[in-house]
């Protein structure tokens, strides 16, 4: 092997480090991440200090009067995440179950692909349904829903992240060994029992791994929000009521006509920052506990 | 007989939690298809926008995201491809490849509004790009960039390892392995995860608006320094205008966009059975 590689000469090695520096370039765009938002941040905190950042509960940098709390966002994007995660957990949970235990494998080859498709459409679509189908539907049965609103892009969210959190916890199932189900079955357990008092334990941590990706793609997403929670930042636990979240922020300070450079501005770069830092966070737990399910 | 029951149950509640999505997926398409369709007609195909509802066309739009996909492969695919093989073929078991496997799993994580942010700080404004469809090509590049790494990693993990063996023992060396017969056995599976990914950069709204995608064009770009726009920026402008009438514009032109990610991915379904069959 040594040999091959030796008496092929230069072009082989060229041809390494070629390849090599296109797998540089994802270390790159890391660094580079860092960099932007770290950089741009110090530009912004040289004028609002941490102190009015974290400790002020209003949030209006476009205003006359400036406050720069940033918790008023970061509620909004709690409250939405929070929404789809109470629909995206139960469905994404029983869809796992019902794949991967109960359905025949005819019925699956047809289900599994029919629910990947909602990982496949574009969330700008997801926002027009959230807007005018979800929040018009719901309107119906809660008067006070404003058109505007936490619930229904939570909602729609929570139904778009179901499937991640399906195949993820599939996979935590299908992990779980033969032999601790057919024990079960042995002893005289039922399926239910044997589903929740066997295989869902043993595939917890996969499936809190499988949770928390699905928290931080929540946090993440823009288009749905941007488009149906509205743009008022608020600090409240209403979920009926017009929020924003940091990711609509950024989109609604991109698309107005603030000045680039400006104090304004730069409020994007420290807003990118934290909800940078919110869904690394939730993504390292999530991958240390996926990864500690493997080994 | 108390199992028969809750058994029961938990199938019905299952397949509820099944159900549910699924339904949800199915009033989406309904409604869009419902607003929408009666919108749909040529001169919506190739017109410019405009402040009227009923003469609003996306051709701009749709433009746009085609030199942006175009552009965005033409960056991502190479590189992505190439850090793939290094991964799979070159670095298997070294610190340094262990280390940007880990890099391309994080970033996988990262919102992609972020990505934006990125797209502005370094192309728009330290490469001097500006607002153009280069800056907003190479964005979504990086953006795609982990998803292109990942598939290609599975396509080149699948091919048997005796088939690099028996080239090894053949005298080859370890590029002419890799050129002659690994990449053509994985090419099919590396095709149709690059195909996805770009189907994925198409749908892709808010790091385009963050770049600084227009929302109201009435030109097509003539060069990659253009400013620009895409379908989905159209979209996301029609969606957040008041007037009566724009609602449906903007259902028509989601169906046009499903409609183009419908066939870029039947394109990766039937490439994938033709290629793999031709062998």
């Amino acid at each position: 092997m040594k040999n091959v590689t030796r008496a092929s000469g230069w072009g082989e090695r060229l041809i390494e480090m070629l390849l090599l520096s296109c797998g540089l370039v994802t270390v790159l765009t890391t660094i580079g991440i860092g960099y932007i938002l770290l950089s741009e941040s110090l530009v912004f905190f040289k004028d609002v200090s941490l102190m009015q950042f974290f400790g002020d509960t209003q949030w209006t940098p476009l205003f006359a009067d400036k406050h720069f709390g940033i918790w008023p966002l970061v509620m909004g994007t709690l409250l939405t995440s929070g929404v789809a995660m109470a629909v995206a957990l139960p469905c994404g949970l029983a869809a796992a179950i019902y794949l991967r235990e109960l359905a025949s494998p005819t019925l699956r080859q047809w289900l599994k692909p029919s629910l990947e498709m909602l990982a496949g459409i574009p969330t700008i679509v997801y926002g027009y349904f959230a807007l005018l189908f979800v929040t018009p539907l719901l309107q119906e049965f809660l008067p006070n829903l404003s058109g505007f609103n936490a619930l229904s892009p939570g909602i729609v969210m929570g139904f778009m992240i179901t499937p991640m959190i399906a195949s993820l916890s599939e996979d935590a199932l299908s992990a779980v060994s033969n032999d601790l189900r057919e024990g079960a079955y042995a002893l005289g357990a039922g399926r239910a029992s044997t589903i929740f008092r066997v295989i869902l334990p043993a595939a917890r941590s996969g499936i809190a791994a499988a949770s928390l990706l699905a928290l931080a793609r929540a946090v993440g997403e823009t288009m749905i929000v941007a488009i149906a929670a509205g743009q008022q930042p608020r600090f409240t636990f209403d979920p009926q009521v017009p929020v924003e979240t940091m990711t609509a922020y950024i989109v609604q300070v991109s698309m107005g006509d603030t000045p680039q450079g400006t104090l304004e501005y730069q409020t994007i770069f420290a807003v990118g920052l934290t909800l940078f830092a919110m869904t690394f966070i939730v993504n390292i737990f999530g991958q240390r506990l996926a990864r500690g399910k493997r080994s | 007989m108390n199992h028969r029951i809750a058994d029961r149950i938990l199938v019905v509640v299952c397949f509820v939690g099944l159900f549910l999505p699924l339904a949800c997926l199915v009033a989406l398409l309904g409604d869009v298809m419902w607003d929408g369709v009666a919108r749909i007609d040529w001169s919506f195909l190739t017109s410019y926008p405009s402040r009227h509802a009923d003469k609003a066309g996306l051709l701009p739009g749709l433009v746009g995201s085609l030199f942006l996909v175009l552009l965005t492969g033409l960056i991502c695919i190479p590189l992505g491809v190439g850090a793939a093989i290094y991964l799979q073929e070159y670095g298997q078991d070294s610190r340094l490849s262990r280390f940007i496997a880990i890099n391309i799993g994080s970033l996988a994580g990262v919102p992609s509004v972020i990505y934006g942010l990125l797209g502005l700080g370094i192309f728009v404004r330290t490469f001097g790009l500006g607002r153009s469809l280069i800056a907003g090509a190479a964005t979504l590049a990086l953006l795609v960039l982990p998803i292109v790494v990942i598939a290609s990693i599975e396509a080149l993990r699948a091919v048997p390892g005796t088939l690099r063996e028996a080239a090894l023992g053949l005298g080859a060396t370890r590029w002419q392995v890799i050129r002659h017969v690994v990449l053509p056995a994985a090419l099919p599976s590396i095709l149709t995860g690059c195909i996805l990914s770009m189907s994925r950069a198409v749908g892709e709204t808010a790091p385009l608006i963050v770049v600084g995608a227009l929302t109201f064009v009435t030109f097509l770009p003539d060069g990659i320094d253009a400013p620009f726009t895409a379908l989905p920026i159209q979209i996301y402008n029609w969606v957040s205008r008041p007037q009566a009438g724009f609602e449906n514009t903007a259902a028509g032109g989601i169906v046009i966009l499903l409609g183009l990610l419908l066939i870029l991915n039947l394109g990766a379904v039937l490439l994938r059975a033709k290629l793999s069959k031709d062998r």
